[in-house]
């Protein structure tokens, strides 16, 4: 779904990721670690075509990355789910219409029923119509997954989805991926909390990312 | 069709597209007045380049259409040279009519410079001959010639040399309406373009998210565009209106009134201005589209 051959990537001043190889496969479910500002923001960036490879070659569901025009980069983003770091939205409408967003944009409308289940699913059924700054930060990150997912997405690509909220909602959050995942979707989560990843590994089968030295390395056990 | 259909997309309009970008405030409402402005202005430079064109019109043809002969001689000569220029009229190809003018006309003619009581007939007055050509005209250079053959005390002026000038004055005045329209209308546009590129800029956190979600850049400028178009069509129908009223307003044409009080529209003129309106919802559209689209590029 998602390849990288020998990517590189930096701001300038040397690169943050150099020769990156890697390979989301459907299914899959990844998390992605390394120390604050190793540059897996910025690895997830490269997936969701928000960043090109400087060097080497991305291949987007079959595509390669630098040859999507900006209709097809908007298209692509239409089969992969993101959930921010700092979780945008539209201020001025409500959960269940930011929620509603992605469809919106495709010019399709979500039944209110699909709708009401989705934000319920997330734990939300009382937010709906609240706007989002009136959302906590465990709240908020749980509509964005449900933002992330209510197009069907192949792939979801989750920064630091629990970087904000409690262990509890944490591990909520958590389920929810889990529960995703089983149903077929390809997940990548960057976080930096390894307490987290051990309490995945526990319920499903994960493949551990670590960056370091601007490399991505598979993690072994000593998590 | 993939020129119109921006537009129709536009006239169909989304009511779900318009709501995910938020209202722009001061910005929009600033629009509108400057539409409404500039509309306004634009019904003023369109009446004054019709009323500098029917002036145009009326001097020209008018004047163009008549002519005068003046006869100078010694008094024993007067009425044989007369009659010998009006011979000369009458076998003239292009003259439709000629007469002497009476010495009352004559009176009347220089009664502003000399007064009522002018004693004509003691002064050395020229006799005047008022010529009223055919639609084909004559040849002057011709007739000028055969009246200094036939009548040497007799001279022609086809107004041509205080006429010419009148209408090109009055056609200048035309065109500087014109262009005064065409400013306009690149003054709008150029003032819609910083407009929807302010409300871009500030809008920058809602179009990254747009994006995040998968829109396509035709979707967030359509959202764009759409707002200030309309903003733009509500803001030139109320310019447009109040300055049909203006003009409505302004003192009925008269002839001693002269230009100023003919400044105003006729008949089916009274439908042009209605044009401006959709003409500054295209400028807007055009003018948003590409402010937007440029922006949206700029800013990947």
């Amino acid at each position: 779904m998602i390849e990288f051959e020998e990517v590189t990537y930096g701001y300038g001043g040397g690169p943050l990721l150099a020769d990156v190889s890697l390979k989301l496969a459907p299914g899959s479910f990844h998390f992605l670690t390394g120390p604050s500002g190793a540059g897996k923001t910025t690895l997830l960036k490269l997936c969701y075509g928000d960043l090109i490879a400087q060097q080497g070659r991305i291949a987007l569901f079959g595509q390669d990355a630098r040859q999507l025009s900006r209709d097809d980069v908007a298209m692509m983003r239409r089969r992969i789910g993101v959930v921010h770091q700092d979780q945008q939205f539209l201020d001025h409408l409500t959960v269940a219409e930011n929620v509603a967003l992605p469809l919106t944009v495709s010019g399709r409308s979500a039944t209110e029923g699909d709708l009401r289940e989705l934000i319920g699913w997330v734990g939300l059924e009382n937010q709906q119509l609240a706007r989002p700054p009136e959302l906590s930060g465990g709240e908020r990150q749980r509509a964005a997954l449900a933002r992330a997912i209510i197009m069907s997405p192949e792939v979801i690509l989750a920064d630091e989805p629990t970087g904000n909220v409690d262990w509890e909602m944490s591990l909520r959050l958590l389920k929810l991926m889990v529960e995703l995942n089983k149903m077929g979707k390809t997940i990548m989560v960057a976080t930096h909390d390894l307490n987290l990843i051990r309490a995945a590994k526990a319920q499903v089968q994960a493949r551990v990312l670590r960056i370091a030295n601007h490399r991505v390395q598979l993690a072994g056990a000593n998590l | 069709m993939s020129r119109l259909g921006p537009i129709l997309q536009l006239v169909a309009g989304d009511a779900q597209a318009d709501r995910v970008v938020p209202p722009t405030g001061i910005t929009a409402r600033l629009t509108a007045f400057a539409a409404a402005a500039m509309a306004f202005l634009t019904v003023f430079a369109l009446a004054l380049s019709l009323a500098t064109g029917r002036l145009a019109d009326r001097w020209g043809s008018a004047l163009a259409q008549s002519s005068t002969i003046r006869v100078s001689a010694p008094e024993e000569q007067m009425d044989a040279q007369v009659i010998a220029v009006m011979d000369v009229l009458a076998t003239t190809p292009g003259i439709a009519d000629a007469r002497v003018l009476t010495d009352d006309e004559q009176r009347a003619l220089l009664e502003p410079w000399f007064g009522p009581d002018l004693p004509l007939d003691t002064l050395p007055v020229p006799r005047l001959i008022e010529v009223l050509e055919t639609a084909e005209g004559y040849d002057a250079a011709g007739l000028r010639a055969r009246l200094a053959g036939e009548a040497p005390g007799a001279i022609l002026d086809d107004h041509t040399r205080w006429r010419d000038p009148l209408v090109r004055a009055a056609d200048r005045l035309r065109t500087l309406g014109l262009i005064s329209i065409l400013l306009i209308a690149a003054t709008t546009a150029a003032i819609i373009t910083l407009a929807a590129s302010a409300a871009l800029a500030a809008n920058e956190q809602v179009i990254r998210v747009l994006r995040l979600v998968g829109a396509r850049d035709a979707y967030i400028a359509r959202a764009f565009v759409r707002r200030f178009t309309l903003r733009t069509l509500a803001g030139a129908l109320s310019g447009t209106a109040l300055g049909m009223i203006a003009i409505w307003l302004l003192p009925d044409a008269e002839p001693t009134g002269g230009f100023l009080t003919g400044l105003g529209f006729h008949g089916w003129q009274w439908l042009l201005p209605l044009l401006i309106v959709p003409l500054a919802g295209l400028v807007a559209f055009i003018a948003t589209r590409r402010a937007a689209l440029t922006t949206l590029r700029e800013t990947s």
